[in-house]
């Protein structure tokens, strides 16, 4: 029952093309939603997004569709940023947000909060980044 | 002080992302500078701008928002495992400065890149990240015919704080892209550290 929006693209029975445009308005992946759920959680650009141990429960919930289920496959090989997710399901990062936060939600992932401008990293992680730079 | 942690939601992993914005105006080579240093071919994400726009469409119970996007490129630079920068090309136009805010936010440093022959094109972004003290350099871009100036002209033409480093770059060159990244991240320490005192004394 899940299955269904996810068939259309997953056996490339595309009946439009690239040249017709946004078919779906971003937003309706989304139910409308621009917001994510829980909140308050604001998710950075950079914040970080991994699998938790629960991720599975991904493929059990009705509620969640195919592109949620793309994120979790993005994020299964390495932590990701949320920018990078974004490219990745080749989808807005307003959508992406929303999509994340629903994940979040359900404890199927976890995501890092964007530093507080008051808390820049200290000295050595910035003498760490230097080095890094160099010996690139 | 601050009490409030960058608490992760997370347990285990500590995994830290630094960010760092290039900026400037017009076609000056932002694009280029984050592709020349970035590890993987730059990404590009859209932001939507829904709150920008106006009509909402309640009929279907359902926002259909009138939405128009704006990319944004960007990089990535691996420290080690659990260390990473990433670099942000912010959208040229003025009108996108809203952006700029969340863009900035939490944001290590900046990178103001310029073209000396038009220099102005690069006052909104120096204004900007002045005023809101965000660590930045400027780098001169030098395009071929351009190497005119030195940097103490540029500094000077764009009446930079004293401190504010100027480098002079070729943003297709990844060496001289990774030099100034080092003057920044350099410079953001020393501006952190010099707040902190500050703020201590
Ligand atoms: N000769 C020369 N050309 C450059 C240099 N840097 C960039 N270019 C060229 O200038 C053009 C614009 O560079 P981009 O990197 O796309 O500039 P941008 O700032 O990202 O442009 P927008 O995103 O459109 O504002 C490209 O054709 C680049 O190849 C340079 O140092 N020297
Ligand atoms: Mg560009």
């Amino acid at each position: 029952m899940t299955e269904n929006g996810g068939a259309l693209r997953d056996q490339g029975s595309r009946w439009y093309d690239g040249e017709a445009g946004p078919l779906i308005r971003p937003y309706a992946l989304t139910g409308g939603r621009t917001r994510p759920r829980p909140s308050g959680v604001h998710l950075d650009l950079i914040a970080l997004v991994s699998l938790h141990r629960d991720a599975s429960m991904v493929h059990g919930d009705f509620r969640l569709g195919p592109e949620h289920r793309a994120l979790v496959e993005l994020c299964r090989g390495e932590t990701q940023s949320l920018a990078e997710l974004a490219a990745g399901t080749d989808l807005p990062v307003g959508v992406v947000r929303v999509l994340i936060g629903d994940l979040l939600e359900r404890g199927c992932v976890t995501a890092s909060r964007p530093v507080p401008p008051a808390q820049l990293p200290d000295e050595r992680v910035l003498s760490e980044v230097i080095a890094g730079l160099k010996a690139l | 002080m601050v009490s409030e942690h960058p608490d992760t939601t997370d347990d285990d992993t500590t995994a830290l992302a630094l960010k760092i914005l290039v900026a400037g105006g017009f076609g000056v080579g932002k694009t280029t500078l984050v592709g020349a240093v970035s590890e993987i071919k730059p990404l590009r994400t859209e932001e939507l701008l829904s709150e920008a726009g106006q009509s909402v469409d309640d009929t279907e119970g359902v926002d259909h928002k009138v939405t128009t996007t704006v990319a944004m490129d960007f990089g990535r630079i691996t420290i080690r495992s659990g260390l990473s920068l990433y670099l942000f090309g912010t959208p040229g136009q003025d009108r996108f400065w809203f952006l700029w805010d969340e863009l900035s936010q939490g944001a290590l440093g900046a990178v103001v890149l310029a073209d000396t022959r038009r220099l102005e094109d690069c006052f909104p972004a120096v204004d900007y990240f002045e005023h809101r003290h965000i660590p930045f350099v400027v780098a001169v871009n030098c395009f071929t015919g351009a190497r005119a100036y030195g940097a103490q002209d540029v500094s000077r033409a764009l009446d930079l704080d004293q401190g504010t480093p100027v480098v002079l770059c070729d943003a297709r060159d990844r060496d001289s892209g990774k030099e100034v990244l080092i003057r920044l991240v350099e410079y953001a320490g020393r501006m952190h550290t010099a707040r902190l005192l500050n703020s201590v004394g």
